[in-house]
C-alpha cells in the first residue's frame, strides 16, 4: 500500500435515521488532488467535518500522516498539519485581511501568549502572512477590512490563511464557490501548482475545475462512495452518470 | 463628527482639567466625583477586555469588584484592630499599605476569575450570562452572612490606607494615584489589544472555528482574557473601597455588575476609551440628574435605550460617527 497522507477508514456517521456517512474509505496520496463530488445532501460537509475534527464519526477512523487522529480535536489536527478552508467563509470579518493572515501565522507559531508586542510588527509573523497573501494575489488588499471583500476574495483569503501554516495536507470545501470565471480560473492554476507542496482533498461543485484539476475523483451519493477513479473513469462510469452527472456530461 | 483620537484626548484632558479647576476653586467634592469616575473607568476597562474583545457577556463582574473591596476591607480591618487575619498555617497580619492591598486584590480576583471562568466557559450565550450572574449572587449572599466582617452592614475603615510618599487623605493626592493607575491600565489594554494575544482573542470572538482551524484554543484564550479582566476589575474594587473607606455586600450585588456594564455600553463596547467616557458620563449624570430627582435612573434608562437603539458604538460611536468598534 502506498503511503497515504490523509485517509478515512470505514467511517460512519448518522444523524437520527439519516445515514450521512456510510463506510467511507478514501485516501489522499502525496502530490495529488483528490476531488469529492456529489449532489447536494450527499454528505460532503459531514465527511469534511469528520476529517477536520468538528464531528466525531460513529465508527471508523481518520488517519493523518499515518497517525490515528480520530480522537483529536480540530486544533490538534491543525497542529499536525491539516489545512482547511471553509465553504462558508469563517474569517474574522471586522479584522483586516492582513490580521486574518497573521492569525494563521500565529497559529503556526503556536504561541499566542504574548501580551505586549504589536502582532503586526512581529517580523516573522508578518513575513509569513504577507507571503501567503501574495501567493493568492491579495497583497494589495492587506489593509482592507475582511467584510469589504467580495465572496471570491474571501475564498482567496481562506486559502491564504491555510497557507500560512504550511500544512501537510489541505482540505478545501468549495473554494471556487462565489467566484467569477476569471477568479476561478486563477485559483485553478494556483491549486494546480499547490498540489506538489501538499496534496489537496477538494470538495467542489465547479465541474470544469474538478475535471481540470483532479487526479482522482470520488463520487458521494447518499453518504456512500459509489465510485472512485480517474477523470476518464468517472466520466464513463454508468452509475455515476445516472446518479449525478446527468446526460450531458 | 469628531475623530475618535481627538475625543479620547479630550476625555483624558477632562480628567486633568476638572480636578485642577476643583483644586483651585476649593471644591473637594468634585475631586471625589472624579476619583469615582476614574475608579469606575478602571472597573469597566476590566470588563471591556472580557466583553469588548473576548465577547464574554459577564453579568458577574461585581464578584471581582467586591473581592477587591473586601481584600482592602479585611486587611485594613485587621490592621486597625491589631488582630491577625490568620494564624494558621502561618501568621498573616493586616496591613494599611495600598500596594500590598492591591497585590492581594489582584491575586485573589484572578484566582476567582480563573475558577468562575473555567466553569462558565463551558457554556455560551445566555447561559454564560446566567451562570456568571449566579456566581455573583453566591458571593453576595455569602458576604451578607459573613458576620465576622460586618455581614449586611459591611465594614468601616476609619483611616484611608497609605501609599509610600503620599498623603492619601488629601483628595487630590488619592485622585492622582487613581489617575496614574487608570493610565497604566489603559496603556496595558491598548498594547494587549494589538498583541498576538489580542489578535487571537479578537478572532475568537468573531469566529471561534477559525481560531481552532489555525491550531489555537479559543476557550483557553477567553479564559485568560477573563482572568485578566477580573484582575483589573478587582484592582478597581480595592480603590473604590479606599475611596469610601467602607465595604459592604452591595459591591457584590448584581446591580453593581449591571452598573459596570452600563459604563461600557454608555461609552462604547470594545473601544479603548469606551469605559472611560462611559464612567465619566455616568458619574456626571448621577450627580446632575440625581440632584434633580431621586428617580434619576429613569432618565439614565431612556438614554441607554437611545444609545442601544441608535448608536451602537455608545457615546464614542455617536460622536465620531463610526459604528465598527475594532480597529
Amino acid at each position: 500500500m502506498t503511503e497515504l497522507v490523509l485517509e478515512t477508514q470505514d467511517i460512519c456517521k448518522s444523524f437520527g435515521a439519516l445515514r450521512a456517512s456510510r463506510n467511507i474509505s478514501i485516501g489522499l496520496k502525496a502530490g495529488e488532488i483528490h476531488a469529492v463530488i456529489g449532489p447536494n445532501g450527499a454528505g460532503k460537509t459531514t465527511l469534511i467535518g469528520q476529517i477536520c475534527g468538528t464531528l466525531k464519526p460513529d465508527s471508523g477512523s481518520v488517519r493523518l500522516l499515518g497517525e490515528d487522529v480520530t480522537q483529536l480535536a480540530t486544533r490538534e489536527r491543525a497542529r499536525l498539519g491539516l489545512g482547511r478552508t471553509f465553504q462558508i467563509s469563517s474569517l474574522a470579518m471586522e479584522d483586516t485581511v492582513l490580521q486574518n493572515a497573521v492569525l494563521g501565522a500565529l497559529g503556526a507559531a503556536g504561541n499566542p501568549w504574548r501580551f505586549w508586542q504589536d502582532a503586526l510588527k512581529d517580523r516573522a509573523l508578518r513575513e509569513k502572512a504577507e507571503s501567503a497573501l501574495e501567493r493568492v494575489g491579495l497583497q494589495d488588499h492587506a489593509r482592507t477590512r475582511t467584510a469589504e471583500l467580495s465572496h471570491g476574495q474571501r475564498r482567496q483569503l481562506e486559502v491564504a490563511v491555510a497557507l500560512t501554516k504550511e500544512p501537510r495536507a489541505f482540505v478545501m470545501d468549495e473554494p471556487m464557490a462565489g467566484m467569477g470565471s476569471e477568479g476561478s480560473k486563477r485559483l485553478t492554476e494556483f491549486l494546480d501548482e499547490l498540489r506538489s507542496e501538499a496534496p489537496i482533498l477538494l470538495v467542489e461543485h465547479d465541474m470544469d475545475a474538478v475535471f481540470a484539476l483532479a487526479d482522482r475523483i470520488s463520487v458521494l451519493v447518499y453518504g456512500e462512495v459509489i465510485a472512485t477513479g480517474t477523470v476518464d473513469e468517472i466520466r464513463s462510469d454508468a452509475a455515476v452518470r445516472e446518479a449525478y452527472l446527468g446526460e450531458d456530461a | 463628527m469628531i475623530r475618535e483620537t481627538y475625543l479620547n484626548t479630550l476625555t483624558l484632558g477632562l480628567f486633568v482639567l476638572i480636578p485642577a479647576w476643583a483644586l483651585m476653586a476649593d471644591e473637594p467634592f468634585t475631586i471625589t466625583l472624579m476619583t469615582r469616575a476614574a475608579i469606575f473607568a478602571i472597573a469597566a476597562i476590566g470588563l471591556n477586555i472580557a466583553l469588548g474583545i473576548g465577547g464574554l457577556v459577564s453579568l458577574g463582574h461585581a464578584v471581582f469588584f467586591g473581592i477587591g473591596g473586601y481584600a482592602m476591607g479585611i486587611l485594613a480591618y485587621h490592621a486597625q484592630t491589631y488582630t491577625p487575619v490568620a494564624e494558621w498555617p502561618f501568621l498573616i497580619d493586616g496591613t494599611k499599605s495600598m500596594p500590598i492591598i492591591w497585590l492581594v486584590a489582584v491575586i485573589v480576583s484572578s484566582l476567582a476569575a480563573f475558577v468562575i471562568g473555567s466553569l462558565s466557559l463551558r457554556t455560551t450565550g445566555v447561559y454564560f450570562i446566567m451562570i456568571t450572574l449566579a456566581f455573583g449572587q453566591m458571593f453576595f449572599f455569602f458576604t451578607i452572612s459573613w458576620a465576622e466582617y460586618g455581614g449586611e452592614d459591611g465594614l468601616s475603615i476609619y483611616l484611608r490606607n497609605g501609599f509610600p510618599g503620599l498623603n492619601t487623605l488629601a483628595p487630590i493626592q488619592f485622585y492622582g494615584l487613581c489617575l496614574v493607575i487608570l493610565c497604566l491600565v489603559l496603556l496595558f489594554t491598548w498594547r494587549l489589544s494589538k498583541s498576538p494575544f489580542g489578535l487571537a482573542l479578537n478572532a475568537a470572538r468573531q469566529a471561534p472555528i477559525r481560531v481552532e482551524t489555525v491550531g489555537l484554543d479559543p476557550t483557553r484564550l477567553k479564559l485568560i482574557a477573563f482572568v485578566i479582566s477580573g484582575a483589573i476589575t478587582g484592582l478597581a474594587g480595592a480603590l473604590f473601597a479606599d475611596l469610601n473607606r467602607f465595604v459592604s455586600p452591595t459591591m457584590f450585588s448584581w446591580q453593581t455588575s449591571g452598573e459596570i456594564m452600563i459604563f461600557l455600553i454608555l461609552g462604547g463596547v470594545g473601544r479603548l476609551y469606551g469605559p472611560v467616557i462611559g464612567a465619566l458620563a455616568y458619574v456626571a449624570l448621577e450627580h446632575w440628574l440625581g440632584g434633580l430627582s431621586d428617580y434619576w435612573h429613569i432618565y439614565l434608562g431612556i438614554l441607554l435605550l437611545l444609545i442601544v437603539l441608535f448608536g451602537r458604538g455608545g457615546l464614542i460611536g455617536l460622536a465620531s460617527g463610526r459604528k465598527v468598534a475594532h480597529d
